[in-house]
């Protein structure tokens, strides 16, 4: 299917590589340098961790911090405003209360702090757009987390298992791994989404859906962990730590996992923002969540016959998912040069004059 | 090598056991194929349910009746015999046709819309990675980070609102008020200013050009009616010919080679005399006439480029033969052009030629020339969608490693012997910058068989993804093991063709035999 899968994602570095120049920075250019601007002897100096090295590169990136500020609005818009879990939230509607239409069920939104009544309007039967909107919001990101956790475990174990014990482990772990991954999502999905539908009620409809879609998307990631461990276990420090007496656990946990943590990070990151557009695709086309329940993709399927004379509709769940998976894919890439060592601070002005003889 | 290859094959065909009999028992536990006729108050419900319960063998465990399926499936295996039996749908239609038919209107679709998300998709990526950190970088990277991140089906629907509805309304009057006009140009401006390199005084050149030409061009063609009869003719062909010529030398030769200049512009020549010597012949073209035209086309291209002679022919025959294809294709869309009149005032078409939905027109029986335009204006939109898509990745994954190759040794080394900037990104590192791509491609023409499932179903594209989505919210199980079989052998054989053709184009690796 079209929805971009996670092999699509470009997993090695997109990283900004800026050249030797960077290394002699000028004193002068910077009147107040700080770590980062450093070269990266002078960090290990000062003692970094890390985490402390990666955190301080993630902030510095604007791109990724708007993103994370964006996204945390929405979370808690998306999990104030109707309530989540039997807390009621503090909007006065819900998703499912059938309304008089006001004005045709026009949006009344006018500014950010003038609301009105219905601020995305009404759908045709007059429930509120916006309790809609955020319910589904809500939904797509429970079922985007639920997946990037569990892929994330998954993927991590199996890709863990092959690539550090070779041997039979690995070839039937990868061979598993390459019968789930020729199964279409869609399919899994649609036959997963119908059974829950069957024995447990449509409840737990969201939880679920996301339980079974996190089951087949792990493959791309444990691909990816198996041979970031094929590398990493050859290397010195793992036969130091062996020669110690170090058990397999404790080889894999403290010494190969630390060090293959950037590749999973990122592409958990990565594989969520998919997911996300997975779950709207699948509601869109209805094997995903059903009504009652609310989903972005699914209030948009239900409406896009009124686009000629009622526009919202189909704006407003759009934007939501376009922001969410903006947000989510400008955190992963800013997850991604945080984590690549070669990534020196971005300094756009000086990166010009870096490159300039480069490229002459 | 064959070891390898026969290992990967062996492990293939035990992957596609495994993985076929998961599918069929999913396949049977997503649902209730006896659903519609439960709820039906047709007086003969237990006889169809009884028919039905027959035909897909219902009171068979599902485990069991994968084995059925399966020995079926079987018969596809002996050579020229034709005892293919993958089953038939709930309707009774045979798998193997449907899929037939299927295959044919999905390649249609998508074929289009991946070669063109790969060549424009790289060469932004390679444009982006020489012009790191400018405009055009920062701009393209938010492009596709966005395409990225829009579902596709919303992006269908805006298509087909605006480039649909929208576009029709206006061809029916085509009138550009003095206000697009004028958007566009600064449109058209800024977008040239990206393209241009850093200095403001170019990028100012830039923008006023930009924003110029495409006044000035909108604007004539509107006075001269261009959207209603449109046409190239041949002085735009010539034009637009030189212009080829000299990007096609300038990129593969150099503009200081004289003679694959030339021979680039002999092309054009010979090009413009074709233009009056086939379009008689052109009036009764069929696709392998066209294809024909265009072997012989290259043949000439290498011929010329031969004649010429010089230091290195190669060099001349490449550009010559690539600049003769590029015109002759102009050619070939100025007769598409001039045959639109007479399609948009098809009684079918009935002068709303911009389609939302299907693969043809029902009931079209034109020319070569109409049919051709037919499918273009349903293949539009979708090809649209599915190419921004898919841009995406292509772009950031070949600026990566393009940036990549462009900090290697060997390119210091050859800017040190003193190449010009030419035959170092187009010789040394463009080429190599394509090897990691090789292996994306080879997996999405795999995947390009099992179709767009999401573009299919909003532009109601008889394709592989509808086949299989219908037959998924009926339970119909034979399809969707139709479906799967075909696109898992794909997958499954462009993985392997991945592998050994990486191991081709980088002698570092090699398949472990």
């Amino acid at each position: 299917m079209t929805t971009q899968s996670p092999s699509d994602f470009p997993n090695r570095s997109t990283s900004t590589v800026t050249g030797p120049v960077h290394k002699e920075p000028t004193p002068d250019a910077d009147p107040t340098p700080d770590v980062e601007q450093a070269p990266a002897a002078d960090q290990e100096a000062r003692g970094l961790s890390q985490g402390q090295i990666v955190r301080r590169k993630f902030f510095d990136n604007t791109a990724a911090i708007i993103s994370l500020v964006v996204f945390a609005i929405i979370f808690v818009l998306a999990f104030t405003s109707v309530g989540f879990a039997g807390i009621p939230g503090w909007w006065k509607y819900n998703h499912t209360e059938f309304l008089p239409l006001i004005d045709g069920g026009a949006p009344t939104v006018t500014g950010p702090f003038s609301w009105g009544e219905h601020p995305f309007g009404q759908d045709s039967i007059g429930r509120d757009y916006f309790a809609m909107t955020m319910r589904g919001t809500q939904n797509s990101i429970i079922i985007m987390f639920i997946i990037g956790l569990l892929a994330g475990l998954v993927g991590v174990v199996i890709g863990a298992c092959s690539g550090y014990f070779r041997g039979w482990p690995e070839a039937v772990l990868m061979r598993f791994t390459d019968i789930v991954i020729i199964i279409p999502v869609v399919l899994a999905a649609a036959t997963l989404g119908q059974a829950v539908n069957r024995y447990v009620g449509s409840g737990a409809q969201i939880w679920l859906l996301g339980l079974f879609l996190g089951l087949v998307l792990w493959t791309g990631l444990a691909r990816l962990v198996r041979g970031e461990f094929l590398t990493l276990r050859e290397r010195e420090f793992v036969d130091a730590a062996k020669i110690a007496g170090a058990s397999n656990r404790r080889i894999i946990f403290k010494h190969i996992l630390p060090n293959a943590v950037g590749v999973i990070i990122v592409n958990t990151t990565l594989l969520m923002s998919s997911a996300i557009l997975l779950e709207t695709a699948l509601s869109y086309i209805g094997f995903g969540v059903k009504a009652p329940d609310v989903s972005l993709g699914l209030i948009i399927s239900q409406n896009q016959e009124a686009f000629q004379t009622r526009p919202w509709l189909f704006w407003f769940p759009g934007l939501f998912i376009v922001l969410i998976c903006l947000c989510i894919n400008f955190i992963g890439d800013g997850l991604r040069d945080a984590f690549d060592p070669r990534q020196k601070k971005f300094n756009a002005g000086r990166a010009k004059d870096a490159e300039k003889p480069a490229a002459a | 090598m064959v070891t390898y290859i026969v290992r990967r094959l062996v492990t293939a065909v035990l992957i596609l056991f495994g993985a076929s009999f998961v599918v069929y028992q999913l396949t049977a536990l997503s649902g209730d194929p006896l659903e519609d006729l439960r709820a039906s108050n047709a007086p003969n419900r237990e006889q169809l349910i009884q028919a039905r319960t027959e035909l897909l063998d219902l009171n068979t465990p599902a485990p069991l009746r994968y084995f059925g399926w399966l020995a079926g499936a079987a018969k596809c295996l002996v050579p020229f015999a034709a005892t293919c039996d993958l089953g038939s749908s709930i309707q009774g239609e045979a798998v193997a046709t449907a899929l037939a038919r299927a295959m044919g209107n999905t390649i249609t679709l998508v074929t289009t819309a991946t070669v063109l998300a790969i060549i424009i998709g790289i060469s932004l990526g390679i444009i982006t990675a020489l012009r790191q950190y400018s405009g055009l970088d920062y701009g393209v990277t938010f492009m596709s980070f966005l395409f990225f991140s829009l579902p596709i089906f919303w992006l269908a629907v805006l298509l087909k609102e605006f480039g649909a509805i929208g576009f029709n309304n206006f061809l029916s009057d085509p009138e550009i008020p003095g206000s697009t006009i004028l958007v566009v140009a600064i449109a058209s401006g800024l977008i040239w200013a990206l393209f241009a390199s850093r200095s403001w005084k170019r990028k100012g050149i830039a923008f006023v050009l930009g924003a110029v030409v495409a006044a000035v061009l909108l604007f004539v063609l509107d006075l001269a009616d261009w959207f209603s009869s449109p046409g190239l003719g041949p002085i735009i062909i010539l034009v637009t010919g030189v212009g080829i010529a000299f990007g096609i030398v300038l990129l593969t030769a150099g503009l200081r080679n004289r003679k694959a200049l030339f021979s680039a512009l002999i092309m054009v020549a010979l090009g413009l005399v074709a233009y009056y010597v086939v379009n008689p012949i052109l009036n009764a073209a069929t696709i392998w006439m066209i294809i024909i035209f265009a072997v012989v086309t290259v043949l000439v291209g290498i011929g010329v480029g031969y004649a010429m002679g010089g230091y290195d022919r190669g060099q001349s025959m490449r550009a010559a033969a690539l600049t003769g294809l590029l015109v002759g294709f102009l050619i070939v869309v100025d007769r598409f052009m001039v045959t639109w009149p007479s399609y948009v005032n098809n009684p079918r078409v009935r002068g709303r030629p911009i389609a939302t939905v299907g693969a043809e027109t029902p009931g079209l029986d034109g020319t070569f020339w109409v049919n051709g335009l037919d499918t273009f204006t349903h293949l539009l939109l979708p090809t649209l969608a599915l190419l921004l898509a898919s841009l995406a990745s292509y772009s950031r994954y070949s600026r990566a490693s393009m940036l990549e190759i462009m900090n290697m040794d060997y390119i210091r080394t050859a800017r040190a012997k003193g190449l010009s900037e030419r035959t170092v990104v187009m010789r040394h590192a463009f080429r190599n910058a394509l090897i990691p791509l090789a292996t994306l491609v080879a997996f999405d023409i795999g995947a390009l068989i099992g179709g767009a499932i999401i573009t299919e179903q909003v532009f109601a594209f008889a394709g592989m993804g509808q086949l299989f989505v219908q037959a998924l919210q009926r339970t119909d199980p034979d399809p969707i093991m139709g479906f799967f079989l075909v696109a898992g052998i794909l997958a499954l054989v462009f993985n392997l063709v991945a592998d050994i053709v990486y191991s081709f184009l980088d002698p570092r690796v090699r398949v472990k035999t």
